[in-house]
């Protein structure tokens, strides 16, 4: 079975239904964030396969992108926890369903 | 210029500003109000005698400023100050014989609670009148001429709670006001034809050459629609209704009016402004004006001199001399004796008010009754009073030698017998004087002699501050007689600017022993009819009239004024009522429904305005906000808050926008 860029594709899109699907349905933040971190990995992973498959391969242009992209996941990350904390701080639960004060 | 001829305006200045100050004292100021009054009289009296000396240094001096009142556009409207031997003449008398009337005010309004207020009224109508004498344009003359109208309104109507009082006082206003109506219109003709109102102004004024040369034929209108004005003010036939009934005043304003103002403003308005009148005289042939003033003039005299024999109040028999007197000068201008209409004016300023006086100290004594049938024997009650009200009658009477009013009555015979239109005028004029004999002597028996009856029984004389101004006025009526003689025409020559010369053989002339004559006929047929009226006789009760007993019907036509004021009533009065009930009428329902109709129409505009207003544009705008807040109500029901739910419409709309990129692509 020759490695094509569909297999990687397939993979990805998979990778970011599941993530979705955890940012939908479970009701803990914590579980939020890592669920929208699993829809940033398959769009990285989307630009490393597009980047191995392109006809430049040689130069690494989908790599950094990735590695941009990872860095600002990570600070994203770091703001996301920070800003549950605070939320488990002020109502003392992270259940997301008790957050409602965003209606308007 | 010296100082008082500069500075003329301060006459009538004075009395006016000081009325001003008395009107705002408080009403217990008595003494205050009558001594600034009397004050302000004796300034303007001393002023008056420093003018009237300056005019003596030169014959037909003449002193006119003049100066720009406003100014509007290219035009400039002037007036000014004059001062004339006619002017000044009448300023001393004016000033003088209102110095005695404000002195003898004092006694005969002791009693009143309105004293301050009369003192200030008193003073105003001396100003205004004194202001129409030294105006040198008519329409100054024309304003003091109004203010001489309202003093006298206020006057009059003085005793205003008096309902009697308050409709003299309207109907002098008002009967006067038409005659000044003509006089308006006169003034406004007269600038239209010759551009200027002055009298005289260095050869331009209406009254000199320049002005009279550009009036032309028109100068005849203009003279009589002054001379309208001035028939008004000197209460001349038709006119003359209101001066009778301004008798309701207190008895120093009807001296006033009748002796120093009001009245004598029509009759020197006429000797003001007689270039005017004269103008188209030529070679001794009257002007028609002219003529028009002698004929109204004659009217009056007679008139008058006919009603005063029937009346019973002691003042209205004075009135009506007045107007018979006054019709008498203007006989005496209409025929061309302007000098001696003017001598005549002066002459009876004095005797007048002293009449009025005298008559005033007679009401005083007797209560304020003022019937003479009720009074009687006041010759031993009231000495003074009887001594002095002899020598005015004798004066009015027209007694020669030693009363003034003799000698100006004998020169208005002479320049009357002198008209060569017409010798009617004479004969009349001659009845008239007759006449006034006659019932002046009719009056003095009545109230002075016989025994005392109802009213004077119990009479005092009057105190010593009533009596000093009957005294002095008493002696200016003889004494004036001095410069009135043909021997020594001294005020003659004076108001014409001819020298007198002295010549005592001129005294003795035919037309004194017709005078004589005339007093005498006069003076006997009263004597003979009235000798024993009011007392008991034979075949007639006390009360009745001798002549009211042989001829009662004329002697009633007589008393009730020749039914002028009814006949006025009449026509003139009614036809004024009716023409107000028809303008009521039209008012109440043409105007007012016409009125009422556009209010109506409005009104239904506003109804269907309103209409449109709630059911269309308001009903439209409450749908809209009912619409907008239910969708509001139902957008804002999905803002649940929920994170979740959110994402998963982001990522529906996500999908939908990649399957329609798919469908389309």
């Amino acid at each position: 079975m020759t490695v094509t860029l569909q297999i990687f594709l397939i993979v990805s899109a998979a990778l970011f239904c599941i993530g979705l699907l955890a940012a939908l349905s479970r009701r803990h933040a914590i579980f939020i964030l890592i669920g929208i971190e699993m829809m940033l990995a398959a769009a990285n992973l989307n630009f490393i396969a597009f980047w191995r498959f392109s006809p430049e391969p040689h130069q690494p242009t989908g790599v950094m992108v990735a590695i941009f992209s990872i860095a600002i996941a990570a600070a994203e990350a770091a703001v996301g926890l920070a800003l549950v904390i605070a939320v488990y701080r002020h109502y003392r639960t992270t259940n997301v369903d008790q957050f409602d004060q965003l209606k308007g | 210029m010296s100082w008082p001829v500069a500075n003329v305006w301060l006459i009538p200045a004075i009395p006016i500003a000081i009325s001003l100050v008395i009107l705002s004292l408080a009403k217990s100021r008595r003494q205050s109000a009558a001594g600034l009054a009397i004050i302000g009289q004796v300034v303007a009296l001393a002023l008056s005698i420093a003018g009237f000396l300056e005019t003596l240094q030169t014959p037909s001096f003449r002193a006119v400023q003049n100066f720009t009142w406003f100014t509007f556009g290219e035009t400039a409207l002037r007036i000014g100050w004059v001062l004339d031997p006619l002017a000044a003449a009448m300023l001393v008398m004016i000033a003088l014989v209102g110095l005695c009337i404000f002195i003898f005010s004092i006694g005969y309004m002791a009693d009143d609670k309105n004293f301050t207020r009369f003192f200030a009224y008193l003073s105003f109508f001396s100003g205004a009148m004194l202001g129409v004498v030294i105006a040198n344009s008519l329409l100054l003359l024309f304003v003091f001429w109004e203010l001489v109208g309202l003093a006298s309104y206020l006057l009059i109507g003085f005793w205003i709670e008096r309902p009697r009082a308050a409709a003299a006082a309207k109907k002098a206003f008002i009967t006067t006001r038409i005659g000044d109506m003509g006089f308006f219109l006169g003034m406004l003709w007269l600038y239209h034809s010759s551009g200027t109102l002055l009298f005289y102004d260095d050869g331009n004024g209406c009254l000199e050459s320049v002005g009279l040369a550009m009036l032309g034929a028109s100068a005849t209108f203009i003279a009589l629609l002054i001379f309208c004005g001035a028939i008004g003010k000197s209460g001349q036939f038709p006119l003359h209704v209101w001066l009778p009934d301004a008798m309701e005043g207190p008895t120093p304003v009807s001296a006033l009016i009748h002796a120093a103002t009001m009245v004598a403003a029509g009759v020197f308005l006429v000797a003001r402004v007689y270039p005017l009148f004269s103008l188209g005289t030529i070679n001794g042939v009257t002007s028609s004006s002219l003529t028009v003033v002698v004929w109204i003039g004659v009217t009056t005299a007679l008139m008058a001199a006919l009603i005063a024999i029937a009346q019973a109040d002691i003042k209205r028999i004075l009135a009506y001399s007045t107007v018979s007197q006054l019709g008498l000068m203007m006989v005496s201008l209409g025929v061309g004796g302007v000098a001696a209409g003017i001598m005549h004016l002066l002459a009876h300023g004095f005797f007048k008010a002293l009449l009025f006086l005298g008559a005033g100290s007679v009401i005083h004594g007797c209560h304020h009754e003022q019937d003479i049938r009720k009074m009687g024997g006041l010759r031993r009650l009231m000495p003074v009073t009887f001594l002095t009200y002899a020598v005015g009658m004798m004066a009015l009477s027209g007694v020669p030698l030693f009363f003034s009013g003799g000698w100006t009555k004998e020169e208005i015979l002479h320049a009357t017998a002198h008209w060569p239109k017409s010798h009617v005028p004479y004969y009349l004029v001659l009845a008239g004087v007759i006449l006034t004999a006659l019932y002046m002597t009719r009056q003095v028996i009545y109230v002075f002699f016989g025994s005392p009856r109802a009213a004077s029984a119990h009479a005092r004389e009057s105190p010593r501050v009533m009596t000093t101004p009957l005294i002095a006025l008493a002696l200016c009526a003889i004494f004036f007689s001095v410069v009135l003689t043909p021997g020594w025409p001294w005020l003659h020559g004076y108001l014409t600017g001819e020298p007198a010369q002295f010549d005592i053989k001129r005294s003795i002339q035919p037309m004194l022993f017709v005078s004589l004559v005339l007093v005498a006929a006069g003076i006997g047929l009263g004597v003979l009819v009235y000798g024993r009226a009011g007392m008991p006789d034979r075949r007639r009760p006390a009360e009745v009239d001798p002549f009211e007993y042989a001829q009662p019907a004329l002697f009633h036509f007589l008393e009730n004024k020749m039914w002028i004021d009814e006949l006025y009533g009449r026509t003139v009065i009614a036809f004024s009522w009716m023409s107000a009930r028809l303008s009521d009428w039209m008012d109440r329902y043409f105007w007012d429904g016409l009125v009422r109709a556009f209010g109506r129409l409005g009104q239904l505009f506003g109804i269907f305005t309103t209409n449109v207003d709630e059911l269309g544009i308001n009903a439209g705008v409450d749908e809209t906000m009912t619409g907008t807040r239910g969708l509001g109500r139902v957008m804002s029901s999905w803002h649940s808050g929920q994170i979740q739910t959110y994402l998963g419409v982001i990522a529906i709309g996500m999908l939908a926008l990649l399957l329609l990129y798919a469908w389309l692509v």
